[in-house]
């Protein structure tokens, strides 16, 4: 029992809860209630039907109310639990609300012509003894149909490609001038490390319109290569690569040559192997990087069959009613694959970052 | 016999499935570079191999040049044009004008004397984003880093809830928040539950008043808060613990052993998350289009979007105007960049 009181409250050895360790647990508890409230908020929006969506107040699990197929309606008709006059509750299905009153029929026994019900199959009941029937209804419609009424596919296999493509280039281009700048000596080499400093301080925000006009001359506009290449070369990625290789021993490189091998071969054979855990590092950071990227797609694509999900789902404010139902549906989806990769290498992740963040 | 070598169980089957896919990825990566080598083999040859540094430099400085280094030296070129026209040949020089216009102001204070009137809010609406936001998530951030230096049960967890919003993109956040602050959102929700009068008349939390200004700035907090928790606990948990011990011996009381051990040597990893959260807070865009589109009016509108606008998006561009403004960013970037890597020599020489 002792012990696990120990493992439990785990205090400086000492068996004795103080103030700070209840209030450092209850930030805690607070911080996953803050982080992660409004991603599961919007995941349970996301399965509401349109019409409980802007339900005010609006309640947690994805209520909707139940409705039922009658013959001779066009539509299903919503069920409400109705105290009739004699005090009697009843399942009623409503066929038309008349200012305060509302025209109900018993949805269990059929009428005799079929969407006329007459005079004693109606009930007339005043709209305060109406009560909905609810249930938890997972809307799966406000998935499947953006698949096809708008370009979600496309815009997903874009982002699929910009991702799986711009990651591959960026680990190539990055780790081939990290290995030139960690296992050479040459002249200039100095000169090449001040000019990759250098470009750490210029983000994509400063050089808008000069950039626009590059892409533009080499015909890049509203194409995903537009994307891919110009982030490919990234400063922190030759430096985190650099760093980590500078810690590879100079004699494997030695005996390679020896041996015969080409430098191309000693870097795609001995090199790129023993880098692993940071190309790893630089990966992760890769595809977050480019999954996430909003401003310079923005720019460079105008046509809406090569929006990245990014660019596509803010396409969505420029409509005049923003069909949340979809919205919030595609939101979920996108945030979907960095979530995953997230459960799975957290661990990972945060020791990169710790270990190299600092660095820029 | 051959049974023995079929996967049996579930979990025979994914180790078979991993290691096929390995062997797969192994092969692509090592077709892809020995056909590299055939091209690549002859020229170390013609250049002998100290010299094929260079070769490895190349597709790097390539792209930095023609996508960095070439639009950068352009972007000060532009910045003194004027005109519509996108390609700098027909563009007419037109000297510092550019910069005079933004600067044409009666009182510095007051963006409506201005010419350039929009610039001038969206550099003082920067400005207020900036203290606030970078105050407030550095003071967040150390107080999250010194819960989880702790001795706590399942800090890997908690660490990790923290670091969540960082990796959601910028118009993911904007567009949770904004569903979450719209009218019949649910913080409006939880008010009406508190007080019923909210339940008629729901506030307007993205376009009345500062309310817009106030959540722009907790939610740049709320996304970007776990990654300088992050830097701040790694910072924390290279602090000796010999000196708190000694400092316990010593009979210093909690408040002391932060004031005098962990304040001190925290320092140099504070001035680093300080000036990457002002590089970063300096270029706030993304997440404040989607969410507020930069209203209402002007008064979530930042520098960035300014640039955005005037060279881009407004029916007549004004490249030259938009140019001579990032021009001015990005001298307030580099000024902390400067400083940063200043301070990261100085922490490295110690």
């Amino acid at each position: 029992m002792n012990t696990l009181r120990n493992f439990i409250i785990r205090k400086h050895g000492k068996n004795r809860v103080d103030i700070t360790d209840a209030l450092s647990y209850l930030y805690l508890v607070a911080g996953v209630f803050v982080m992660f409230g409004p991603v599961l908020w919007v995941v349970m929006s996301s399965f509401k039907t349109q019409t409980s969506l802007f339900e005010f107040p609006p309640r947690f699990l994805p209520y909707s109310q139940n409705t039922v197929e009658v013959e001779g309606y066009e539509n299903p008709l919503p069920l409400f639990k109705v105290t009739l006059e004699d005090g009697q509750v009843r399942e009623l299905a409503q066929v038309r609300r008349v200012g305060l009153e509302s025209q109900l029929i018993d949805p269990d026994k059929p009428l005799a012509t079929p969407g006329r019900p007459s005079a004693d199959e109606l009930y007339r009941v005043r709209i305060e003894n109406l009560e909905p029937i609810e249930s938890i209804q997972l809307a799966w419609e406000n998935y499947t149909e953006p698949l096809d009424r708008f370009n979600f596919m496309t815009y997903l296999k874009n982002s699929l490609i910009v991702t799986t493509v711009a990651t591959i280039i960026t680990l190539i281009v990055n780790s081939m001038a990290a290995y030139a700048l960690s296992k050479y000596q040459f002249r200039g080499k100095d000169a090449f490390l001040v000019v990759i400093i250098s470009t750490l301080m210029i983000p994509i925000s400063v050089i808008l319109v000069p950039v626009f006009l590059v892409i533009t001359k080499l015909s890049l506009n509203n194409s995903l290569w537009g994307i891919i290449i110009p982030g490919a070369a990234t400063p922190t990625g030759v430096f985190l690569l650099r760093q980590y290789m500078l810690t590879i021993p100079d004699e494997l490189i030695e005996a390679a040559r020896i041996d015969g091998a080409s430098e191309w071969r000693i870097y795609w054979q001995v090199i790129l192997p023993l880098a692993r855990p940071a190309l790893a590092v630089l990966a992760i950071f890769s595809i977050m990087w480019r999954w996430n990227d909003f401003l310079w797609p923005l720019i460079v694509l105008s046509r809406s069959e090569k929006y990245t999900l990014q660019v596509g789902l803010n396409a969505f404010f420029g409509e005049l009613n923003v069909p949340w139902h979809y919205v919030l549906a595609m939101t979920v989806l996108t945030l979907l694959p960095i979530t995953l990769v997230f459960a799975f290498l957290q661990q990972f992740i945060s020791t990169g970052i710790a270990t190299t963040g600092t660095k820029g | 016999m051959m049974e023995a070598n079929r996967p049996r169980s579930i979990g025979e089957w994914i180790s078979a499935i991993r290691h096929g896919a390995e062997a797969l990825l192994i092969g692509i990566y090592s077709g892809l570079m020995i056909a590299l080598e055939i091209i690549i083999n002859p020229i170390q040859r013609w250049v002998g191999f100290r010299r094929m540094a260079y070769l490895f430099l190349l597709p790097n400085m390539a792209i930095f040049g023609i996508f960095v280094i070439f639009p950068m030296l352009l972007n000060f070129y532009y910045s003194m044009t004027s005109g519509v026209a996108l390609f700098p040949e027909d563009r007419t020089f037109v000297g510092t004008d550019n910069y005079e216009i933004l600067a044409d102001c009666d009182d510095f204070t007051d963006p409506n004397s201005c010419d350039e009137d929009f610039f001038w809010r969206a550099v003082y609406n920067t400005i207020v984003f900036v203290f606030f936001q970078v105050g407030g998530m550095v003071i967040m951030a150390l107080i999250t880093a010194l819960v989880l230096n702790r001795e706590i049960v399942g800090r890997g967890f908690f660490r990790s809830v923290y670091f969540y919003p960082v990796l959601l993109s910028p118009v993911v956040v904007g567009l949770i928040w904004r569903w979450i602050l719209q009218r019949y959102g649910v913080v409006n929700g939880v008010l009406a539950q508190i007080d019923p009068k909210y339940e008629a008349d729901p506030v307007l939390f993205l376009l009345k008043g500062d309310w817009p200004t106030f959540w722009v700035i907790m939610i740049s907090i709320w996304a970007q808060m776990g990654f300088f928790t992050l830097i701040l606990l790694a910072g924390l948990q290279s602090i000796p613990g010999v000196l708190y011990e000694a400092g316990s011996i010593d009979g210093a009381s909690p408040w002391q052993s932060f004031r005098f051990i962990t304040l001190p040597l925290l320092m140099p990893t504070m001035f680093v998350v300080l000036v990457l959260a002002l590089i970063r807070a300096v270029q706030v865009f993304d997440q404040v289009f989607v969410l507020t589109g930069g209203g209402p009016g002007t008064s979530t509108k930042y520098m960035v979007q300014y640039i955005y606008e005037t060279g881009m998006r407004n029916q007549i561009p004004r490249r030259g105007l938009a140019a001579a403004a990032s021009m001015v960013l990005g001298s307030v970037l580099f000024i902390f960049t400067f400083i940063q890597l200043w301070l990261g020599r100085k922490s490295e020489s110690v």
